[in-house]
């Protein structure tokens, strides 16, 4: 089980670095997206990966001699919501960037740093 | 205990939504500041109770370590959360004057607050996850504060550090994930004795996974461009605080993570942080004397002071972190007044284009007594603060036959104050090209106090830690003492010697 989540974060990854490098802000947010959730998958994967484990066992019982780690999925939804509001923003300014800097393209947003005027 | 340790983060959040309930109001900016004075008040108790009693840990809703989150003081957090109170009284002071009303009913002090409540929770847990919540808390306050207003050259700059931002996010992330995988534990205090017994080689990785979230955030060469490409476009109280604190946390989180954590293997990543400490102080430097704007002169400066904290990290004596911690501090001072003496220049002569301003040396001799003393402890003069500070990390630096890399701190100060005078020469000493003196008096009274007093300050504090040295450098020896012997720290943390 291990490998196919390997093989899938290997896969996110490898889009999202692609889509990141392209000169377009809006796949960059894409691509940002995408590699926040092979981080999520990591971290889910090293609390182990278990099958038919049962969540919450009755009282007094032994629990399963094999279990998954509840707490990095915890982590995994603080990550979540954490990255959905992050993700909100990011939108939000590459829309703003849209509408006032008439461009998406990384390479003509020179307001900030304007190039320098050939001497 | 765990209140005192506490009430460093909840008073600036309380603050914060107390100051977001008021935003309509001119209330709001008096309550940010009293807000700061009261988080002032509880960090200098913090620091005499750390000095008197040693290391204090407090576990949060009573989970005993390492399950819960602690929240942890040592002599470095306390003097980071110290410092951090000082800039955000003196910042929302400033505040009073520098920013319009426009951006106060838009959350201009919530967001501040809420900023300061990120930068002193990452100096203050125990908790690698509970660092990237601070972290986020941080970061996504500083996002709305960059844009605040909304000019164009605002929501370029932010584009570009809010990409790179997130990258470092989720490196960090990551990096959280695989050594929890390998250890079972976040406590950064258990983490120190867990990691001996993970696979060496993989933490290495994780290390390396670290150093680049945290160089991202610090604005180490080569990850720093969305520094320059950002610091120069919001209010000037906002890049005040940005350039006192924010990179500052990644160095704190560094050094933190690189002493206590990822000592295992010195040779590889700390050789690899010496080399990044070299170049960071030369393209900084280098990058600043090709800048002809009063802020992004300074904002390249920023990257380039950052190299001499890493420096003294990847020395790894005592004698260097005794200078990193030193740096760490004055910088902070030093670097939050330059950027407010800028904003003084851009309201009194219209600009910090250094082509378009000037004279304010004769008609604002004031301004420009309190501009030498920050510039000149930046580049390292005696008797100001940064002398010892470079003194400190330079000597360090030559104990252990580091000829080349003391050589390129030395001369880096050297071209710091190439375009110290640059900025002098031509704000201060050269008349104005419009022929019109800028000076003080054409500010309001209340603007013009709420501006100079902060300034003042701050320079008074950087003049006090270059005359009167000795206090201080003893202070960051045994910070720098505890952070080389974790023992104290993990004791505090675990309640005993594992």
């Amino acid at each position: 089980m291990e490998f196919l989540f390997a093989i899938t974060i290997g896969v996110l990854v490898a889009a999202a670095v692609y889509l990141m490098l392209s000169n377009h802000l809006l796949r960059f947010i894409f691509g940002l997206v995408l590699i926040s959730n092979a981080a999520n998958l990591t971290i889910f994967v090293a609390g182990r990966l278990t099958d038919g484990a049962p969540p919450l066992i009755p009282e007094g019982a032994d629990a399963p001699a094999l279990a998954a780690n509840a707490l990095p999925q915890a982590l995994v939804l603080t990550a979540i919501v954490i990255g959905f509001g992050l993700f909100a923003f990011a939108i939000v300014l590459v829309f703003r960037a849209w509408t006032t800097l008439n461009s998406l393209t990384p390479d003509d947003m020179r307001l900030a740093e304007p190039e320098e005027a050939h001497k | 205990m765990s209140w005192l340790l506490a009430l460093p983060v909840v008073i600036p959040f309380l603050t914060a939504v107390l100051a977001f309930l008021t935003r309509q109001s001119p209330l709001g900016r008096w309550i940010s500041v009293a807000g700061s004075s009261v988080l002032l008040v509880a960090s200098i108790i913090l620091m005499a109770t750390v000095l008197r009693e040693g290391v204090i840990a407090g576990q949060m809703g009573n989970w005993p370590a390492p399950f819960g989150i602690t929240l942890v003081a040592d002599l470095l957090s306390a003097v980071m959360v110290l410092i951090t109170a000082i800039v955000a009284v003196a910042v929302s002071i400033y505040a009073i004057a520098d920013v319009d009303e426009g951006m106060e009913r838009l959350g201009y002090h919530a967001l501040f607050n809420m900023l300061i409540a990120g930068v002193v929770g990452a100096f203050i847990t125990g908790d690698l996850f509970n660092l990237y919540v601070w972290f986020e808390v941080m970061l996504i306050a500083s996002f709305g504060l960059l844009v605040l207003g909304g000019r164009p050259e605002q929501i370029d700059g932010g584009v570009k550090y809010v990409a790179l931002n997130l990258v470092s996010t989720i490196m960090f992330l990551t990096g959280i994930g695989l050594l929890y995988g390998m250890t079972g534990t976040l406590n950064m205090a258990d983490l120190a004795t867990a990691v001996d017994g993970a696979d060496q080689r993989l933490l290495t990785i994780v290390a390396v996974l670290f150093m680049i979230a945290f160089g991202v955030k610090a604005a180490v060469f080569p990850l720093f461009f969305w520094l320059p490409a950002s610091y120069h476009t919001p209010a000037f109280s906002v890049s005040a605080v940005f350039a006192g604190l924010l990179t500052k946390v990644g160095v704190y989180a560094l050094l933190r993570t690189f002493t206590l954590i990822f000592d295992h293997d010195t040779a590889f990543t700390h050789t690899i942080l010496l080399w990044v400490a070299g170049f960071t102080m030369v393209v900084g430097v280098l990058g600043a004397a090709a800048q002809s704007d009063m802020r992004k002169i300074l904002s390249f400066h920023i990257v380039s002071q950052i190299g001499y904290m890493i420096l003294g990290l990847a020395l790894l004596t005592p004698l260097a972190i005794v200078g990193a911690v030193f740096y760490l501090v004055h910088h902070i001072v030093v670097k939050a007044n330059l950027f407010l003496i800028a904003g003084v220049a851009q309201r009194i002569a219209g600009g910090t284009e250094l082509s378009r301003i000037g004279g304010l040396y004769k008609s604002a001799p004031l301004l420009a007594v309190l501009f030498v003393v920050p510039a000149f402890s930046l580049a390292g003069f005696p008797p100001l603060s940064g002398f010892w500070a470079k003194f400190l990390l330079v000597k360090a630096a030559l104990d252990v036959q580091g000829w080349i890399i003391a050589g390129i701190a030395l001369a880096v100060g050297l071209l710091t104050i190439y375009s110290m005078t640059k900025i002098w020469a031509q704000a201060f000493w050269e008349p104005h090209p419009d022929g019109v003196e800028p000076k003080l008096s054409s500010l309001s009274t209340r603007d013009r106090a709420a501006m100079l007093i902060p300034i003042a300050g701050l320079a008074v504090l950087t003049v006090v830690i270059g005359t009167m040295p000795e206090p201080f450098v003893q202070f960051a020896e045994a910070s720098a003492a505890q952070l080389l012997d974790p023992t104290a720290y993990i004791i505090a943390v675990l309640g005993e010697q594992p």
